[in-house]
């Protein structure tokens, strides 16, 4: 297998692919954003419960690849706990390295999503989770499409 | 027209070598690897003679057809009406004025569905379609039935990927209106036993139209013998351009069909007080055609018969079934439907591994497969996967190929132990 196919499949998105975490449902008082990749049929719910400004838990559903499932269950270790604004920038951060092609080193481990950029059709699996995210931290919609991308 | 269709049984030996020369894709690479292009079911690469025919076109002057009285006009619209009787000798149509260009097989369904159908239909009627029907063998219908509260009714597939003829002939209702089915299922490559089901359809009176996308590349087509009402087919599924297609009708039910879009090219007049249509073909090809994709089709028509619709079929069908057994024999791997007789498509997934995945490993080795939903999530339901794999056949595939295919999954299960 090429270099650039073994970075996008790195051991540590394998191991989130196969043992996905905080995956499942939260209480009702969570907010849940439905995120939609129409063009694979990938769907991947997030809930998130929001207590005195903070993430207070995070869990998601659904199906999907190995990217867009890692992407997801990485993102919910990388916003548990943190104030909504931070997270925010996490994931505006990680945003700006798959799309644009920004190190990311602050990111830690989710800067394996990096190689991802080689695969432009892949870009979309790595940010599905994280458009859902947004959404329900901002309370913007119930429902995100990839198809909205920049 | 029975000509061609008689020359193609002496066919000569099929030599695949021979149809990749000409095709310069081919010779491209992907990611560094010589290209494997297993896609075909979502659109193929073109060959030279319909690059040059394009190219010939625009070079050599071209015009607007049907209208000017100067040369280039005469000449360009006798190379669009000759693609026209080309078109129809592929289909063994008895009349090139029943066949209709239009923008590709969905433009041809919706067509039929507006002219056609939504003129007919009642309040509590129904429409008859499958379950292995592609998105633009659906939504047309939805949108019409609804318009009209009339019934969609769908006729199930069996698990072996087989339409269940007892139960499509059950649901021929006193209400059954219109019938429309694939001739090739894009996901599953179940050929349907055409003639069969249009007979049962006419026998309740029931007029059919034939998804031909999948088929017209691959098998041979005779609208004659299968009795279709109407036949609808896709230029760039069968080595043509993109954006144009046609729609085979039969003379006199194209004859009472009112327009489907206003423009020019389809009037006999225009006043104030009202305006005169023409007849078919050009009554349904409103506005400026798409002269090159037309010329394009017919130069992809040409080179099809060149090597004969029959020496195709025996060659694609050796192929996949080279695919199948392949795949049939690693472990994890779940082919979808193992249809009686397989046409172009091979859909499969494998456990605890994501299509999406698969296709991305895949396309590493240079090997340009279909991960998804194929415009049929219906079926996919009906199965209960999100997604499959999809390899498609087409002409200039190699036995070779597949075991590349394979050798590509063999590294797919390494990756996703």
């Amino acid at each position: 297998m090429d270099e650039a196919l073994r970075e996008l499949y790195q051991e540590v998105i394998l191991d989130h692919y196969r043992h996905p975490r905080n995956f499942g449902k939260l209480d009702d008082e969570a907010r849940s954003v439905l995120g939609n990749n129409p063009l694979c049929g990938d769907r991947i719910e997030v809930h998130v419960r929001v207590r005195d400004g903070r993430v207070e838990a995070v869990g998601f559903e659904g199906t999907g690849c190995a990217i867009s499932t890692a992407s997801a269950s990485m993102m919910t270790e990388a916003v548990k706990g943190k104030p909504i604004e931070e997270a925010l920038a996490i994931a505006k951060t990680f945003h700006d390295m798959v799309m644009e092609g920004a190190p990311g080193e602050e990111l830690g481990t989710l800067a394996v999503f990096h190689g991802v950029r080689e695969y432009p059709s892949r870009i979309k699996c790595a940010t599905l989770g994280w458009h859902a995210l947004r959404a329900a931290l901002e309370q913007s919609q119930q429902v995100v499409t990839t198809e909205a991308d920049g | 027209m029975n000509g061609s269709h008689q020359a193609e049984r002496t066919s000569r030996k099929y030599d695949v070598e021979e149809v990749r020369a000409q095709f310069p894709a081919l010779a491209g690479k992907v990611r560094g690897k010589p290209l494997i292009y297993l896609d075909n079911g979502a659109t193929t690469q073109k060959p030279k003679a319909v690059i040059e025919a394009i190219e010939r076109l625009y070079a050599d002057g071209y015009g607007n057809v049907h209208r000017g009285l100067h040369e280039l006009s005469e000449r360009t619209t006798q190379a669009y009406e000759r693609a026209r009787v080309r078109i129809a000798a592929f289909l063994n149509a008895r009349d090139a004025r029943e066949v209709i260009f239009t923008r590709g097989a969905t433009e041809a369904i919706n067509l039929v569905a507006r002219s056609f159908v939504a003129p007919r239909l009642e309040q509590g009627d129904e429409v008859l379609i499958t379950e292995m029907e592609h998105h633009s063998n659906i939504v047309p219908w939805q949108l019409v039935c609804e318009e009209k509260q009339a019934k969609l009714v769908v006729a199930p597939v069996a698990d072996d990927g087989e339409l269940d003829i007892a139960v499509f002939e059950a649901l021929l209702s006193d209400r059954t209106r219109f019938a429309a089915f694939t001739h090739v299922s894009n996901v599953l490559g179940t050929v349907n036993p055409v003639g069969q089901l249009v007979r049962l359809c006419h026998h309740r009176g029931v007029p059919v139209l034939v998804d031909g996308a999948q088929a017209a590349p691959r098998l041979r087509v005779d609208v004659q013998e299968f009795d279709a009402d109407f036949y609808a087919l896709s230029g760039h599924k069968m080595y043509g351009p993109t954006g144009i297609g046609a729609l085979y009708g039969k003379r006199d039910l194209l004859a009472e069909m009112p327009p489907y879009q206003g423009g020019g090219e389809m009037i006999l007049e225009v006043k104030w007080s009202g305006t005169t249509f023409q007849e078919p073909p050009s009554r349904f090809e409103a506005g400026t055609p798409n002269i090159e994709g037309a010329i394009g089709l017919a130069a992809a028509v040409d080179f099809l018969e060149e090597l004969g619709m029959d020496a195709i079929e025996s060659h694609e069908r050796a192929v996949a079934a080279r695919g199948v057994e392949l795949l049939a024999g690693m472990p994890r791997v779940r082919i979808l439907g193992m249809p009686h007789e397989r046409a172009g498509a091979i859909s499969f997934s494998i456990e605890d591994v994501h299509p999406h995945d698969v296709a991305a490993i895949l396309d590493g080795d240079g090997i340009a497969v279909r991960a998804g939903h194929h415009c049929a999530q219906p079926l996919m339901e009906r199965f209960g996967v999100p997604a499959t794999v999809r390899a498609s056949v087409g002409i200039y595939n190699t036995e070779r190929e597949m075991d590349a295919l394979a050798q590509g999954l063999r590294k797919v299960l390494e990756v996703f132990p």
